[in-house]
């Protein structure tokens, strides 16, 4: 029989607020157990919450990048369930009326066409703390640092049908929420964490099947491999004439497996009711008109910007504008170097990606700069280095040896353009190969790339390619 | 509105209160009871009304996002029942 | 000393009459002595008072005394008090030792206020009789065999026996009110936003509000003064000027519009109360005000959908009370599971339990619409009613409690028959309204007490209208036998 996947996500972004949602605790990551836990986050008896206006403007923020409708009046209910990293014993979260409602968002499929993903809601709550599995003899540790860190929970449409379409769903949410500055991304630290919601069905089939949750899903290989296993594995369990049950399952990316959580074996009952402590959230326009103003230009606007301006393929600036780092920096470069927008992009995807990912380095923490790629190509377009010598010199910049006038001049790279120079290596090189130049002449013209070589290499490479191969021509015609 | 004894046990749970076996006829008498007081409300129509959730029609104040509070490990974790490493104990928790 | 009314210790004071240091002693004196009869304190913070006392004289001499500064208060356990026991009345809590202080302690605190203790309650303020504190019942002063009301027991018991000048209360259902009534004294429930709620623990977020105790409507006006004002810590407390509540207290009442609900004084109310009720309006009358029979036709609904919305915060708010950062713990928990349910199953009393487990019911998945959304709709009927009888009267009079105290024990197995005891104070509570109740006479020995309901945020009208009955009546002057000398 013939599978049809059905996914939908869940994607938890932690909001990129100084402090806590309801509280005035510092959000930093990798603080000293305990010490980012205050007062409200840790739920002593008679504390009450205060909504950040920050998380609220960056819930705003993405809604509107989204397309999505905002709901004008949210409300935050409690979540009521018994779990040692949640304090209160409830999660303060949104309910039935999420602050941003219906929107959407376009991913590129593989073979180049777009799809249209739906997003059901986005909605703000509180993180929970986190348990510490280490032994204490037999105990397990709870730290509540991350307990009421601002999360955005973005939950899509079951509109995706394979594990790719999945991946590339969650990295352009990943990248959106980045360009707009509301999420740092990171995934190792927990920022930002995807679920999948999992079903198959026999193809044609209208109603969906039963879907397993998938958690822990850390990185976009993960995700990957955790649907392809879980999918594999629901086919499996109706072929041989199981039932898929509806449950929680983890992914272990040791085994490369998804197996159930124990802890979420009974069906939860989470009473569900507005939080008498807090009151609805009232998103007034000049508030939504206000954000809007600050809204970056968004990945897809940016991609149509750069094939018209810098008249790039769409391959091209869809990875130009993967992220908005990216972006900043080939448009600096650009700019910078007054040159060709094609040239500087082949090289910010080519030895500028190479080396980031060879490094394992972000643009950030890049050595060279945008300034100093860019000085680069202005020293290939007014002919003082050649394109080849250009890969030696952004080595070397990479390498920390200083911008490209400075590893120029130290390496003496410059190329030569004296023309008397050069006709005089030529000349050394044709009296050098008496043979070589008899049979050129004798209509063996493709010995012409041999003498191009003799005469590179006699110059380190630094003879002007254009004038080496109009001299040469003229001197062994003559 | 009648609770028989599995009702009081599955709400006992679900609320994580243990209810020792004699005391459950006590308890399903009085939460009966209770609910039947409670029933009363049945006797009038609120089709069409707006349930309301707060006494004062006000609108959520939104806080400035600053680092207010300080770090008061300490003082929290002396009144804990019991902590090490500075992380609270509870029984073994398995995902 | 103990006689004399806040306003009149607070002169006292400024005369250099007598010292703080020496008011605090002669309280803390009359404790010891006399509370073992009442059990109206869990704690007597006797070296924290005497040093805040000291404080106080200082602030006193050096002449920035505000009128609370030396002024002995007692407040109700259930507010945090900073490096002091907080129980809330439970054995869940008996050794929580609170980090921080309440908005309204501290705000005491800044008054220069001295804090005698902490006052015996219901357990989280679940109770109408003060039965159900781990503590042990406290006795009405009037009548040691009669309860004292709830949930602010220890409170209006402290005042009636002139264990502290006043207290604070709380009150999610008639707790200040109905207390203050059984004991004789005078208490006020400001509209709900008015004082906040942050270190108060929670028993119904939307409901409670804190207030004062106090023997006179003047003394209650100048704690409301300390008590009252925004927080930026609670965000459901209200960005409002707060007036001098003293100001308007002799306010003249001529043309006071007052409305008397016919549902308050029906099937239900004892007789001898309604009389002691009646006569008072008759005083009121005298000084010009104007009687309007007005309707709340769903008063009788109250009491059920109270008893869905208040178990339904109550059951949540008190989640977090789970035996991991604070409070009870059992012995050697097994696992997760029986960690929470035996910490719980035996930090809580019965009463807490019920409503705990009545208000995860009425939460739980198939019962949401037909209890919890169905409350929220009677409750705005509720409060409509209200609004409606506003148009036509200033303030709403009737019965604090359609009875007496009861005696000790006689409701205490039966909650159904303690909850309907609350029947004309729940309604107010449910609508956010401020309320108050004012000594109005005796059946017997036992206290009745005149219940004044305003408008939002009108507190000050109530305690001018109580403050011109106080002025003609002396209800509020007298004291218990055994408490008097």
């Amino acid at each position: 029989m013939e599978w049809e996947v059905v996914i939908g996500c869940e994607i938890h972004s932690q909001l990129a607020t100084k402090s806590k949602i309801f509280s005035g605790a510092s959000t930093a990551y990798g603080a000293e157990p305990n010490t980012q836990a205050c007062a409200v986050d840790l739920g002593l008896p008679g504390v009450l919450p205060v909504l950040n206006k920050e998380a609220v403007r960056m819930a705003v923020k993405f809604g509107l990048a989204v397309g999505a409708e905002l709901t004008k009046r949210s409300v935050f209910a409690r979540k009521n369930y018994f779990y040692p990293d949640l304090p209160k014993g409830y999660q303060i979260s949104q309910f039935e009326l999420p602050i941003v409602g219906i929107g959407h968002l376009d991913i590129e499929l593989e073979d180049g066409s777009t799809k249209r993903i739906g997003i059901t809601r986005a909605h703000l709550e509180e993180d929970a703390g986190k348990s510490l599995h280490e032994d204490f003899h037999g105990m397990t540790g709870i730290d509540l640092n991350r307990a009421g860190t601002p999360l955005l929970e973005i939950v899509s449409e079951p509109d995706l049908r394979s594990a790719k379409e999945a991946v590339a769903y969650m990295k352009k949410i990943h990248s959106l929420v980045r360009y707009l500055e509301i999420c740092d991304g990171n995934m190792q630290e927990g920022s930002f964490r995807c679920d999948a919601n999992v079903s198959v069905r026999p193809m044609g089939q209208k109603e969906l099947g039963t879907r397993a949750e998938v958690k822990n899903l850390n990185s976009f290989r993960f995700v990957e491999r955790a649907i392809d296993y879980e999918v594999e594995r629901q086919i499996d369990v109706i072929e041989s004439g199981g039932k898929v049950v509806q449950e929680t399952r983890l992914y272990d990316s040791d085994k490369g497996e998804t197996r159930a959580m124990r802890s979420k074996e009974e069906a939860n009952d989470y009473r569900y009711f507005p939080d008498p402590d807090l009151l609805p959230v009232e998103l007034e326009d000049d508030f939504i008109e206000m954000v809007r103003s600050t809204l970056p230009e968004l990945p897809d606007a940016k991609k149509e910007r750069f094939t018209e301006q810098y008249s790039l393929s769409t391959y091209d600036a869809s990875v130009l504008t993967a992220s908005r780092e990216m972006g900043d920096f080939y448009e600096t470069v650009v700019t910078a170097s007054g040159g060709d927008a094609k040239v500087a992009a082949n090289w910010v995807m080519g030895d500028f990606s190479a080396s980031l990912n060879k490094d394992n380095k972000e643009i950030s923490e890049s050595v060279v700069t945008a300034e100093m790629l860019a000085g680069m190509l202005k020293r290939i377009a007014d002919n003082t280095i050649s394109g080849k010598i250009a890969k030696e010199v952004f080595e070397a910049m990479w390498n920390g040896e200083g911008d490209a006038d400075t590893v120029i001049d130290k390496k003496g790279l410059k190329q030569i353009t004296d023309s008397g120079a050069i006709e005089a290596i030529i000349d050394d090189v044709i009296n050098n190969n008496p043979k070589q130049a008899e049979q050129y002449r004798g209509g063996k013209e493709q010995l012409f790339g041999f003498f191009v070589g003799q005469v590179m290499k006699a110059t380190q490479g630094k003879a002007n390619p254009g004038q080496v191969n109009e001299l040469l021509k003229k001197k062994l015609n003559s | 509105m009648s609770l028989d004894r599995s009702d009081v046990e599955k709400i006992a749970h679900l609320a994580r209160l243990a209810i020792s076996e004699e005391d459950i006829p006590g308890y399903t008498h009085n939460l009966s009871n209770i609910l039947d007081l409670v029933a009363q409300m049945d006797a009038v129509d609120t089709s069409g009304v707006e349930p309301m959730a707060h006494p004062l029609d006000a609108t959520q104040r939104l806080r400035a996002d600053e680092v207010s509070e300080t770090n008061q490990r300490e003082a929290f974790q002396k009144i804990a029942p019991a902590t090490e490493a500075s992380l609270y104990l509870v029984p073994q928790v398995i995902e | 000393m103990h006689n004399k009314t806040i306003a009149e210790l607070s002169a006292g004071l400024k005369n250099g009459d007598f010292s703080s240091e020496e008011l605090t002693r002669s309280f803390l004196a009359r404790i010891e002595k006399l509370d073992p009869q009442v059990n109206s304190y869990i704690s007597v913070t006797t070296d924290e008072a005497l040093s805040q006392a000291r404080e106080a004289d200082k602030r006193i001499a050096a002449g920035n005394a505000s009128a609370l500064t030396g002024v002995p208060i007692a407040q109700k356990d259930i507010f945090c008090t900073n490096g002091v026991k907080t129980s809330s009345g439970s054995k869940m809590l008996d050794k929580f030792i609170a980090p921080y202080d309440a908005t309204v302690v501290s705000k005491f605190n800044q008054a220069g206020a001295v804090m005698l203790g902490k006052t015996n309650m219901d357990e989280f303020a679940m109770g109408s009789s003060n039965e159900t504190s781990f503590y042990g019942p406290v006795k009405n002063p009037w009548d040691l065999t009669a309860v004292p009301g709830g949930s602010s027991g220890g409170s209006a018991a402290a005042v009636a026996a002139r264990l502290a000048p006043g207290a604070t209360g709380t009150d999610t259902g008639g707790s200040i009110r109905q207390p203050a009534a059984l004991c004789g004294i005078t208490g006020i429930k400001p509209t709900y936003g008015r004082v906040s709620r942050y270190g108060m623990i929670a028993f119904a977020s939307s409901l409670d509000q804190a207030g004062p105790m106090e023997r006179t409507s003047e003394d209650c006006a100048l704690m409301l003064n300390a008590m009252a004002g925004f927080d930026e810590r609670d965000s459901t407390s209200v960005e409002k000027d707060v007036p001098d509540y003293t100001a308007s207290l002799n306010d003249d009442l001529k043309g006071l519009k007052i409305g008397l609900p016919r549902e308050y004084f029906g099937e239900g109310l004892d007789s001898e109360v309604a009389k002691v009720i009646e006569a008072s309006i008759e005083e009121y009358k005298k000084q010009g005000a104007e009687i309007v029979e007005i309707s709340l036709p769903n008063t009788g609904l109250a009491v059920p959908t109270y008893y869905v919305v208040a178990p339904a915060e109550c059951s949540s708010n008190l989640s977090r009370m789970d035996g991991v950062r604070f409070g009870h713990r059992c012995d050697n928990p097994a696992d997760l599971e029986d960690l929470y349910k035996r910490s719980r199953g035996e930090g809580f009393g019965a009463e807490v339990k019920r409503r705990i487990m009545i208000g995860a019911y009425a939460l739980s998945a198939g019962y949401y619409d037909a209890y919890y959304l169905k409350a929220q709709k009677l409750r705005q009927l509720i409060s409509d009613d209200f609004k409606k009888a506003f148009e036509q009267v200033d303030v709403i009079m009737g019965p604090t409690s359609p009875t007496t105290a009861f005696n000790l024990g006689e409701k205490s197995d039966d909650p159904v028959t303690m909850y309907l005891s609350d029947i004309y104070t729940i309604a107010v509570n449910l609508a956010g309204l401020p309320g108050m109740s004012v000594p109005a006479g005796f059946v017997g020995q036992r206290p009745v007490g005149l219940q004044i309901i305003g408008n939002y945020f009108e507190e000050a009208r109530l305690l001018n209208v109580a403050h011109k009955f106080q002025q003609a009546s002396d209800w509020h002057q007298r004291a218990p036998e055994n408490f008097s000398d």
